[in-house]
């Protein structure tokens, strides 16, 4: 069995093996002749693109515009598209596998893998006029970029067919028009920030940056005086291979600065591609026949011949070789591979493998070869699934696994994790091998592309089952794997036309439910986009967040259902918003009707209205038969001392609160346009300000200007009570200091709020006329009275004759501590009350 | 992180913290020398966050108050605006802005539109919390939108008063809500319940009444929900936070409404209390040996919080107990101050030496707060007060409660500040559950005539808030008095045993609520009692994360939080609820 695993390898050098294997038979080969065409593919397994190669003759069919035909990786037909553009120069894949179409206007369009058509940029006004000869589409560490040769010989370069910002590279020496065919090659060298163009003429090589404002010429050694016809550089931008006309191979770092190696092919003219292979090999392509030269072992070469045509796609772990009938990967053997299958191998995975095999056969010697292992067995178990994720033969994979797993019985305390990540791992990588959905990667090249990407590519080829089916498998979060997935397939649903919107809401919602991480309102915009506006409002109304849900309603112009989630978030911006919205979109009655089913929003609205367009909010009220906010309207209109016609507001309010059935309210209003009229009145009598008090202050101020008849008028007009009346006649008297006269007025009858409130505004206005009240005071009131008044010996005498021991400590609390004579005689008093009882 | 913040049970500090490294962050996002200027709502709240000197260290020149008119700054060209996402603030901050653009010469302004600020401005605009579409709006209908170089948020919901007390700073949320029937407030609270969860961990149990604190549970959940797609890094272990209970102020009307007694609640009676700071006549505090002459009408501010040894032990307390708990702390302090008369050894000396700093500022805090008691003591010593209380005193146990109060009368006759007379009007409507029409029109009639037309309106709105409201259906404040003991005869002021003693008779409601759900059978044993309250009742459990139910953890008690904001100015009416 292990004679057939290496039958494949070929040695290259002292350690060094090589192998090239079948990925796929083509599903194409029936359809296509590949010696005429272009081919152009993407790395990491990506999808080809195959147009006719208008450098050839050859015998039209059918109408004279190309087609751009494109094929998965297995050769499986996705979509062809009619090129109706100008001249096609060149046909690259961005690293989001978009195929990029280079016309010789300079412009870039971009499809998606099935054709259909995303995007269009050009490169610049000079790159139109300039008329393209020759683009290149590179991979760059922030994505893809696409360099472009105008007929003149300038170059023009964007870093990123995302974002295309365009560079113009420094021209080359004595470069003009007409000599612009004299240039042999170039080739783009991707950096860490930006790229360079390597160009040759005849003998001459030149390195433009963009960074640069010249162009600089390019000196290699040990190139002598032959020219450069071929470049490669390899897909990271750090090897660049030279390939002069005498066939003499130059091998070094991309800065040209250091040389690996050199080799003679002795293969005429150019090739028809030249590339890395991985970064220790490069092959070329003549005719039919591959030559890979290893710069680590530079006397030695493997040559492979075909009998058709091929294309070669480098990788960055080896070369894909498409052919018309099979795909095949060339690539070194991987180092862990090489030391567990190579023959005679003694290492500790060999050995371990031997044993796993022995031990199936249920042979004793399983025994033997694992005390070979002992003292290495972590390493050899590690090595067996490493080596099991370099294979993609199922069959050596499940060898090298079975001896994996059965090292690790032999370990008391292994940590599983690598071995199951590792399964879960071949498990993915075996699924989108699968020709079905053909995505060949290698395990070296997963790890660099990492699981996300892979699975957005699935999604691309609308694989969403089986990508949500790698998310669960690999345990990745929901919201990076199956959430994500779901909400891609759940766009892509919603542009299929044809479905009925009932069945697709349907069909989205029963999948995604409440998936966490899933965007509603991104689908539903996909949905609006796609022009089914219907679909999106239903499908909106899935959208967990209010403040994403909203403003999409608004675009949608659903404006009802945008008003209900605004008040439902509770979030009193959002219903701002829609209301302002409503209100621009909507004749003002047919807003005001529809906000009325909605008392929030028509609360929020009144409010905003009582700042800004109080004659709405009389609009509203009046419609909503208000007539209690009616009224208070036209009170505060009535308050407001701009306002000329208070009469008539509050006339309006005295209405509205009638209708309302407050008619306290109502006839206060009234009393209160009498009341306006009256002071105007008084106004004019006396010439002074009167209006705005209010009727208790404007009786104090006719008692207090000693118009005391007029004051009984009011009084008697607006049924003052008599406590409030006594209380204002009290304290103006006081204030006037008119005490015969209080004297006179406490005698006219009996006094509906006691006496107290004499005696307290003679202590206030330390008035001796206190004395003339103090009798008249209520008796239980009597001692705290005239202790108030500062009489404490009648205090005490009180006290004394009401025989309350209590009011008699009160009095002796309010005495000075200088009196001692009082508080003597007090003391005393108390003791003899005390001792009676 | 200030001391004072972490000692309670669940560590406030962090509120603090995230608060302040947001505003810092936003500071240092703009380089060079600026001035603030604040909506004034927000000075003091965002005070409490912050201090001076760290803006100062992030080059921040002053501070101005937001005002109408021309910006006051001359020299530093940077300004950040910080505001409440409201319309009529916007309008001030756009009148600033063209003020500067006005104030410039045309040539001066078209050099410099080529850096996009107006005059060589550079403005920035800050939300606090959040930012609001229809303010952006407004500013762009202003023409100033575009002078702004960055609109940004601080998320700044629950500012931090004390280690068991956290303060939203919506003045006004009871009046929207109840009033204009604006749900804003709603919507800020379940946000800052989330921020708040975000850093103490989900809370299992959530309990609540009435409607507004139904619709706050809604919104929570709803946001969990909305969060649930996009994992926020939530903090690991057990939950700080055992159990949240949310109150619609409607549900406990009387309590804001009674004055306080407890010597805090008192300090703001008097002189009002605002972001932990009181406002004092400072020639009272003035000290002996003080050189600067202080002129009279003068304030001093004084910094209320639990940091402050002497105040944590009384600010709770009922002032009558206040008293014996100063003199016995000054014969502590002095009879320590004495032990330096006594023989020592170096040993006790120097033990002495390293306890100085602490008694001389014990000393210090002593003396303030017994001049604060003293200036408390002149007004709870007045008739007026006295008389007041007894009145409150008398309603809060159903006596007298459906008849015109001939007090009442007696102050509206005086013209005693209309904001008393409200208190006591509004306090028997509650107690009463609403008073017999022909009193209620008395009391109207009367503060109409004394006070002027325009309360016509103020008792409209008292109305409509439920604090003034016609007599209908049977007296629940009755029955509730009864089944939640409201009102305690015996309560003890100085060695209390139950709640009552913050208003000497009456226990809030609030408060019996939160000591029913601290008891096992919870809310349970008071089923017919919440009936009789309004709205809905709220009674759920919250999984972390939508995982399984964590095991009930019995022993730990649970540190239920309630905090009902404290009183502010009558009208608009006192606060709804917070967390």
């Amino acid at each position: 069995m292990s004679a057939m695993l290496t039958a494949d390898w070929c040695p290259l050098g002292r350690d060094t093996y090589f192998r090239k294997f079948d990925l796929y038979s083509m599903g194409w080969q029936h359809e296509l002749r590949l010696e005429n065409v272009a081919v152009a593919s993407a790395p990491y397994g990506g999808p080809l693109a195959v147009v006719r190669d208008r450098k050839k003759f050859v015998q039209v069919q059918g109408s004279g515009k190309p087609v751009i035909s494109l094929y998965s990786a297995a050769g499986q037909h996705l979509a062809s598209i009619v090129w109706s553009g100008t001249t096609l120069v060149a046909l690259g894949w961005s690293a989001s596998e978009e195929l990029l179409c280079i016309q010789d206007d300079g412009s870039v369009l971009r499809y998606d893998i099935f054709g259909t058509y995303q995007h269009t940029f050009s490169m610049g006004k000079d790159a139109k006029d300039g008329h393209i000869v020759d683009a290149r589409v590179f991979a760059t560490a922030g994505g893809t970029g696409v360099a472009v040769l105008s007929a003149s010989g300038r170059f023009f370069l964007v870093l990123s067919v995302a974002d295309p910002k365009l560079r113009t590279l420094p021209a080359i020496p004595e470069m003009t028009g007409a000599n612009a065919g004299s240039l042999t090659t170039w080739a783009v060298v991707p950096e860490e920030r930006g790229a360079r163009v390597l160009v040759s003429r005849n003998r001459d090589l030149y390195s433009l940056s963009s960074q640069e404002t010249r162009a600089e010429p390019v000196a290699v050694p040990d190139l002598g005086l032959s020219s450069v016809i071929e470049i490669a550089v390899s897909l990271d931008g750090r090897h660049t291979a030279l390939l002069t006309d005498n066939g003499h191979l130059w091998m070094g770092s991309a800065d040209l600065r250091r040389k690996y190696a050199d080799f003679d092919t002795k293969m005429p003219g150019k090739p028809r591609q030249l590339v890395w292979c991985g970064s220790e090999a490069v092959l070329g392509l003549w005719g039919t026949v591959l030559l890979l030269v290893g710069w680590r072992s530079p006397v030695d070469s493997i040559s492979y011949s075909y009998d058709s045509p091929v294309h070669l796609v480098p990788e960055l772990d080896g070369v894909r070789v498409v052919g018309a009938q099979t795909h095949e990967l060339l690539q070194r053997v991987p180092l862990v591979v090489q030391s567990i299958l190579r023959i005679n191998s003694t290492s500790p995975g060999a050995y371990l493998l031997e044993a796993s095999r022995q031990f199936q056969k249920q042979s004793h010697r399983a025994d033997e070869y694992v005390h070979l292992v002992r003292g290495h067995l972590p390493e050899a178990v590690q090595n067996c699934l490493e080596a099991a994720g370099h294979e993609f033969n199922t069959d050596t994979q499940k060898s090298l696994l079975r001896a994996a797993q059965f090292g690790k019985c032999f370990l008391a305390d292994y940590d599983p994790t690598a071995y199951v990540d590792m399964c879960r791992m071949l498990r993915v990588l075996n699924a989108v091998r699968s020709p079905r959905v053909g995505i060949p990667l290698t395990i070296t090249q997963l790890r660099h592309l990492s699981v996300r990407v892979l699975l957005d590519r699935l999604v691309l080829r609308r694989h969403y089952y089986l990508a949500i089916q790698a998310a669960k498998h690999l345990r990745l979060p929901e919201v990076e794997g199956s959430s994500r997935v779901l909400a891609h397939w759940a766009c892509y649903k919603v542009n299929q036309t044809q479905l009925d919107r009932e069945q697709v809401a349907r069909d989205i919602a029963n999948k995604l439910g409440y998936a966490p991480g899933v965007s509603y309102s991104e689908i539903a915009d996909k949905a609006n986009n796609a022009g089914r506006r219907q679909l999106a409002v239903k499908l909106i109304d899935y959208e967990p967040r209010a403040s994403l849900q909203v403003p999409l309603l608004l675009r949608l112009e659903e404006y009802r259902p945008a008003l209900v989630k605004a008040i439902e978030s509770g979030d009193t911006d959002l219903v701002y918003t829609v209301l302002e919205q409503l209100r621009e979109n909507m004749p003002l009655g047919e807003f005001q009707l529809c906000i009325r089913n909605y008392p929030v929003a028509q609360a929020l609205y009144l409010k905003y209205c009582r700042d800004h367009n109080p004659e709405t909010l009389r609009d509203i009220y009046v419609q909503e038969d208000d007539f209690l906010a009616q009224a208070s309207f036209f009170v505060r209109e009535s308050l407001d001392p701009k306002n000329s016609a208070r009469e008539a507001s509050l006339a309006a309010a005295q209405d509205s609160f009638r209708r309302a059935r407050a008619d306290l309210n109502a006839t206060l209003c009234e009393e209160q346009q009498r009341l306006l009229r009256y002071q105007k009145g008084l106004e004019d009598k006396f010439g002074r300000e009167f209006s705005g008090l209010s009727l208790h202050d404007t009786v104090r101020a006719l008692l207090l200007m000693r118009e005391v008849k007029l004051a009984d008028k009011l009084r008697a007009e607006y049924r003052v009570p008599d406590r409030r009346y006594w209380w204002l006649r009290i304290l103006c008297m006081a204030h006037l200091g008119d005490w015969e006269e209080l004297v006179r007025f406490s005698k006219t009858k009996k006094s509906p709020i006691g006496y107290e409130p004499f005696v307290d505004v003679c202590v206030k206005h330390k008035s001796p006329y206190a004395e003339q009240f103090l009798p008249r005071v209520q008796d239980e009131l009597k001692v705290k009275y005239y202790a108030k008044a500062g009489l404490l010996e009648k205090a005490c005498q009180v006290a004394v004759e009401q025989r309350d021991v209590q009011a008699l400590l009160f009095v002796r609390s309010c005495c000075a501590p200088t009196d001692r004579e009082l508080l003597e005689r007090i003391t005393a008093q108390i003791a003899q009350l005390s001792n009676k009882k | 992180m200030a001391s004072h913040l972490s000692g309670g049970k669940v560590n406030i500090a962090l509120v603090q913290e995230l608060a302040k490294n947001e505003l810092l962050k936003l500071l240092e996002n703009i380089p060079g020398r600026k001035v603030i200027v604040w909506d004034k709502t927000l000075a003091g709240p965002v005070g409490l966050i912050a201090k001076f000197s760290l803006l100062q260290e992030r080059e921040v020149v002053h501070l101005y108050p937001l005002e109408s008119g021309v910006l006051k700054n001359n020299s530093v060209n940077k300004v950040i605006f910080i505001t409440r996402p409201d319309l009529r603030l916007m309008d001030i901050v756009a009148e600033n802005v063209h003020s500067v653009a006005r104030g410039k010469s045309a040539k001066e302004l078209s050099y410099s539109k080529d850096y996009g600020s107006q005059g060589g401005y550079e403005f920035h605009l800050v939300f606090v919390p959040r930012k609001s579409l229809l303010c952006e709006k407004r500013l762009k209908n202003r023409g100033v939108f575009g002078s702004f170089m960055q609109v940004q948020e601080l998320p700044c919901d629950l500012f931090p008063f004390d280690n068991d007390l956290l303060s939203m700073e919506l003045e006004s949320a009871f009046k929207e809500f109840r009033l204009e029937g604006d749900p804003t407030c709603l919507f800020q609270v379940a946000q800052a319940l989330g921020t708040l969860q975000g850093l103490f961990g989900t809370i299992p149990r959530v309990s609540g009444k009435g409607h507004a604190a139904r619709h706050v549970w809604e919104l929570m959940a709803r946001m969990a929900r909305e969060q649930a797609g996009c994992p926020r890094p939530m903090p690991t272990g057990a939950p700080a936070i055992d159990h949240l209970l949310l109150l619609d102020r409607s549900v406990d009307l009387l309590s804001p409404l009674a004055t306080q007694l407890t010597y805090e609640g008192l300090i703001d009676e008097i002189f009002g209390i605002h972001n932990c700071t009181v406002q004092l006549p400072a020639e009272k505090l003035a000290k002996p040996d003080d050189s600067l002459p202080v002129n009279a009408g003068e304030k001093k501010a004084v910094i209320l919080n639990s940091g402050e040894e002497l105040f944590a032990e009384i600010r709770d307390r009922n002032f009558n107990a206040v008293g014996p708990a100063l003199s016995r702390k000054a014969k502590l302090i002095s009879a320590q101050l004495e032990e330096r008369h006594g023989d020592k050894t170096m040993q006790e000396m120097k033990q002495f030496v390293a306890r100085l700093p602490h008694m001389l500022a014990m000393k210090n805090s002593l003396a303030n707060h017994t001049t604060i008691a003293e200036l408390i003591k002149e007004v709870t010593d007045s008739s007026g007060f006295l008389e007041s209380l007894q009145v409150e005193q008398e309603f809060m146990n159903g006596i007298d409660t459906d008849k015109v109060h001939p007090y009442i009368d007696d102050l509206i006759a005086q013209q005693e500040p209309l904001l008393k007379i409200l208190r006591l009007v509004c306090m028997q409507s509650v107690t009463n559950s609403g008073l017999k029409a022909k009193v209620l029109e008395h009391y109207r009639r009367e503060i109409v005539h004394a006070y002027g037309f325009a309360q016509l309106l103020t008792l409209g709105a008292l109305e409509k808030a439920g604090l003034l409201t016609p007599q209908s259906g049977p007296r629940q404040y009755t029955v509730l008095r009864k089944a939640l003991r409201l009102t305690v005869e015996d309560a003890s002021e100085t060695a209390p045993t139950d709640i009552a003693f913050v208003h000497s008779v009456y226990a809030p409601l609030s408060a019996r609520l939160a000591q029913a759900l601290a008891r096992p059978q919870g809310w349970r044993a008071l089923q017919d009692v919440l009936g009789l309250l309004p709205g809905p009742t709220v009674d759920e459990v919250q999984l972390p994360g939508g995982g399984p139910a964590p095991a009930p953890v019995p022993a730990a008690p649970a540190p239920v939080r309630l905090c009902v904001i404290p009183r502010t100015p009558f009208y608009p009416p006192p606060l709804l609820e917070k967390t």
